[in-house]
């Protein structure tokens, strides 16, 4: 029987009805909502972070729009006319007069500007957020690693499209951010120069730079973002989402609430939630003052000025690289057949190695794990943090290798405001820059394996209820609650691996590749803290409170 | 409700979690029973959570009231403070209107709607039947294309479509519409007998006017009649101090570039070319705020700390008949932050 027949033994008897049976014999549909209209997603505040992104990219496509009524890109020089007394009369580019109008003479349009730069702001953090979240989870384990690599490229796209947003009023700041830009741009071997000319169309700064930036900033990288949205989207529904570990939870379904009402009545109301605090924020923190700093020129430039945060790594990284390294220029006059060619490190290095090196690992890191681990099976159950200690470690060791260049992007505000001199700030930072993950690394895997040390307490004695009640032979004891069975589940309810021996591949032979693996495996997993099993739990409450013996199945469960 | 806790996990690869057999595991004991809330026993509650939400959805008709109040009480035109509490109005309002709806919603859901956790079972994402289908039907099409017998055809093609994006490249040559001559990085507009005027007015300096201890910030005279004044300006920036002539030390053959302790010096940034704005009167470095390289003018600018690799390049001056300072030359090399062409 054919669909057509079908629906017209059909008669619609509500209004409801009558609407989507006109559209469904037209367009069709009825499947869709019928798949996802009751489709469950589970529900965690750690979730949000992805969805703060998603509707911040809406706030900026709004208020970018509207500025782009106003705006006028063009680095023409132009006479201020408008009404910010300050400045009438001094020479400027068209857009950084039409940047002055939309915030002087257009009711509103500084709202905007806020709106569309907190907006811009929140933007990145929450994407950066967000990836911490998926990485921290193991949320980017089978089969998710492609949208962990999407999600790279969107914090990638977001910063440049926050970038070459910062740059478009052309004040003193961008300009010389941009100055900046060029500088580093140049120290790329062979190329460099030229891709600077091209950039600027001749010498910086040149009259292009404003307008190629803008069909970049309005056009080329908000598509791509919106193009790589709808992938990173398309694939959270291809794949459902993730839920946290806990009673009924498990690799094969979902649990949580359906999309209608519940669901989309939050994640709804969440987007006003987001609109309604972005706009708060720019009602009352002023960000950006472009009439403060004046129109670009090449000559002043004030101390303590400051990239947008999400550039300050980069910043913070030519800060602590020194020109000099141990009576060693930095600078090479490297001699070639045709002449000497300058390779600057000092400006090179920096500028390419760190952020080269964040964004392979990241982009890298599902794979590098499923290989040493082996674990090809898919994962939609999350871990939580402490349940993958190591994994956790390399994430802070990360995360703190990225804050302290991140830092050192304000190291002259660091040094004014604790009164200590600006060489003994960068000297310590460039220390840390070395030390600081490793420390990160040893501290956070050392909290993770003691949290999952106290669930085990938990799981086997209970909870402390802070009740000290004296026994008839006169000892006092703390009274412990028991946890329910749910509760247990989630602290038990947990896989620790061991490490995974080298293994002989077909040939029967265990290559030095997979002696590699085989080390590295045990550096993953050795030290480990196994869950709570019903025998344990059996004894512990067989022996009655004795806290002695639960110490002492503590420290054998702990392998190392 | 599909609990299938206790089943292999997907997959017949290695399970990486020896040492746990199944057997050792708890029992996973399902969802856990729903609490009802408030609302859901008590019609009163529910008739409250019901009154609230309409104030939250109310809120935001305020809101958006007290935007229109901004947008139309305001006299445009008016001073930085008037713009500033205009837009302190337009953003609560703002504010309020979204969070009026954005919070009552939630507040709905949260209350009213109801919150039993389902679960629903995950399909596979492929079954083995469609990738064996999918394989083949790739393997059919290239089948009957005859690429992998005809290399002439497959070596043909992929040299046209290696060629056919470079035009798509080579079109953007022009982005730089001019000879691309790296060269011009090497001359600003400073020349012999180019007087030293103050940024950005242009007024000539006499020697006679910089004191020990100043400095001025410096162009070339005639750049704000320039055509191309900001990079010529991006280039040209000089500047000029004036110290006691005992604690300059010259190099050799640069003992004359200064004239009485008057010395000038490129004032863009050997590192990345921030203008090196700051100096210290009393140390007499110089520092650049970007990245905090620090050159001391008393050893011809060389860099002390700081990422910067190489010296400020020097102008050389001196004074002309009616005693105002004149460049002697262009400087001896280019100024600003390093290149690959430049040697
Ligand atoms: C998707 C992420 C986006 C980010 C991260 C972003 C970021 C920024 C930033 C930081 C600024 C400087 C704002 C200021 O203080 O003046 C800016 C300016 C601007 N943006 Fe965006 N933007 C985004 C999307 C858009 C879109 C989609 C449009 C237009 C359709 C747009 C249009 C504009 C315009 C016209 C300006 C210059 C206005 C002015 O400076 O007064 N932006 N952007
Ligand atoms: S530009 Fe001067 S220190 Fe970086």
């Amino acid at each position: 029987m054919s669909a057509s027949t079908a629906s017209t033994n059909y008669t619609p008897k509500t209004k409801v009805g009558r609407i989507t049976n006109f559209v469904d014999e037209r367009v069709g549909g009825s499947g869709i909502l019928r798949e996802f209209g009751r489709k469950v997603f589970p529900d965690h505040w750690s979730f949000m972070f992805g969805e703060v992104a998603l509707y911040s990219f809406v706030i900026l496509l709004l208020s970018g729009t509207f500025l782009t009524f106003f705006f006028d890109p063009s680095m023409t020089e132009t006479v201020y006319k408008g009404s910010f007394v300050p400045l009438k009369g001094v020479e400027m580019s068209a857009a950084y007069n039409s940047s002055l109008n939309i915030s002087f003479d257009i009711r509103g349009g500084l709202f905007m500007r806020q709106v569309h730069h907190w907006a811009a702001l929140l933007f990145v953090a929450s994407i950066a957020v967000h990836m911490l979240r998926v990485f921290f989870t193991g949320a980017f384990r089978k089969p998710r690693e492609m949208n962990w690599v999407v999600g790279g490229f969107l914090l990638i796209l977001a910063m440049a499209e926050g970038f070459t947003g910062y740059s478009l009023p052309d004040d003193l700041l961008s300009g010389n951010g941009l100055r900046i830009i060029d500088g580093v741009i140049k120290s790329i071997p062979i190329v460099g120069t030229y891709i600077s000319f091209f950039l600027f169309g001749g010498e910086f700064p040149g009259t292009h730079i404003i307008s190629r930036l803008y069909t970049l900033h309005i056009l080329l990288i908000p598509a791509i973002i919106l193009l790589m949205i709808a992938v990173h989207l398309f694939m959270v529904v291809v794949h459902k989402h993730t839920q946290y570990p806990g009673p009924g939870r498990n690799d094969h379904n979902v649990v949580g609430y359906p999309l209608g009402p519940v669901y989309a009545a939050k994640a709804g109301g969440f987007f006003f939630i987001v609109f309604g605090v972005v706009a708060l924020m720019a009602a009352a923190f002023t960000i950006n003052p472009i009439w403060n700093y004046g129109p670009y020129d090449p000559s002043p430039v004030s101390a303590g000025t400051q990239p947008d945060w999400y550039i300050g790594f980069v910043d913070g990284a030519l800060r602590l690289m020194p020109g000099w390294l141990f009576g060693i220029p930095m600078e090479w006059h490297v001699p070639l057949p045709w002449g000497t060619n300058t390779l600057t490190l000092n400006v090179l290095l920096p500028a390419l190695v760190p952020a080269g090196i964040i964004f392979a690992v990241l982009f890298t890191y599902p794979w590098i794990e499923r290989w040493i681990t082996k674990d090809n099976r898919e994962h939609h159950v999350l871990d939580r943090p402490r349940n993958a200690p190591t994994r956790t470690a390399i994430g802070v060791a990360g995360f703190i290798l990225y804050c302290v260049m991140w830092a050192a992007a304000s190291s002259d505000l660091i040094a004014t405001h604790f009164h200590v001199s600006l060489n003994d700030v960068t000297y310590w930072l460039r220390a840390l820059f070395f030390i600081g993950p490793i420390i990160g690394f040893i501290v956070s895997k050392r909290i993770s394996l003691a949290l999952q040390r106290k669930d085990r307490e938990i799981a086997l004695h209970g909870r402390e209820t802070g009740r000290i009640v004296r026994l008839p032979h006169g000892e006092f004891i703390e009274v412990h609650a028991p946890v329910d069975e749910y509760k247990r589940y989630k602290l038990v309810g947990f896989e620790s691996p061991l490490p995974l021996p080298a293994t002989p591949n077909a040939q029967g032979v265990v290559d030095r590749r997979e002696k590699r693996r085989a080390k590295l495996s045990r550096w993953f997993f050795e030290d480990r803290v196994a869950p709570v099993t019903p025998r344990e739990l059996e004894a512990a409450h067989g022996h009655g409170h004795h806290e002695e013996i639960a110490a002492e199945e503590d420290k054998k469960a702990v392998i190392r | 409700m599909g609990d299938h806790s206790h089943d292999s996990p997907t997959g017949s690869d290695v399970v990486a979690a020896a040492g746990q057999s199944e057997t050792e595991r708890f029992q996973d004991p399902g969802i856990p029973p729903h609490r009802p809330r408030l609302a859901d026993t008590d019609p009163r509650a529910a008739k409250r959570a019901e009154r609230q939400v309409a104030i939250l959805f109310a809120v935001s008709v305020i809101g958006t009231l007290l935007f229109f109040v901004g947008y139309f009480a305001f006299d445009p035109n008016a001073s930085i403070g008037t713009l500033r509490l205009q837009n302190l109005f337009l953003g609560l309002g703002t504010a309020f209107a979204m969070l009026g709806i954005g919070v009552g919603i939630v507040h709905w859901a949260k209350t009213l709607m109801p919150d039993h956790e389902v679960s629903e079972e995950r399909h596979a994402i492929r079954t083995e039947d469609d990738r064996v289908a999918a394989e083949k039907i790739v393997e059919d099409i290239l089948e009957e294309t005859g690429i992998k017998r005809r290399p002439l055809i497959r070596n043909t093609i992929i040299g046209a479509l290696a060629l056919a994006p470079l035009p798509a490249i080579v079109m953007f040559r022009d982005l730089d519409n001019s000879s691309l001559s790296v060269d011009r990085l090497r001359h600003t507009m400073w020349k012999e007998g180019v007087r030293l005027t103050r940024d950005p007015s242009g007024t000539p300096i006499k020697a006679s006017d910089v004191t020990i201890g100043s400095a001025f910030h410096v162009i070339p005279e005639g750049l704000n009649e320039s055509p191309n004044k900001l990079e010529e300006k991006a280039k040209a920036v000089v500047l000029l101090m004036r110290l006691d002539p005992a604690a300059l030390h010259p190099s050799p053959g640069r003992e004359d570039w200064g004239y009485n302790g008057i010395v000038a010096y490129s004032k863009i940034c050997t590192h990345v070319g921030c203008p090196v704005a700051l100096y210290e009167q009393q140390t007499h470095h110089l520092l650049c705020p970007c990245h905090q390289s620090t050159f001391d003018l008393t050893q011809e600018c060389k860099v002390i700390f700081g990422p910067a690799n190489r010296p400020l390049p020097q102008l050389p001056i001196k004074v002309d008949s009616e005693g105002y300072l004149v460049a002697q030359s262009d400087f001896h090399e280019p100024v600003g932050p390093s290149y690959w062409e430049r040697g």
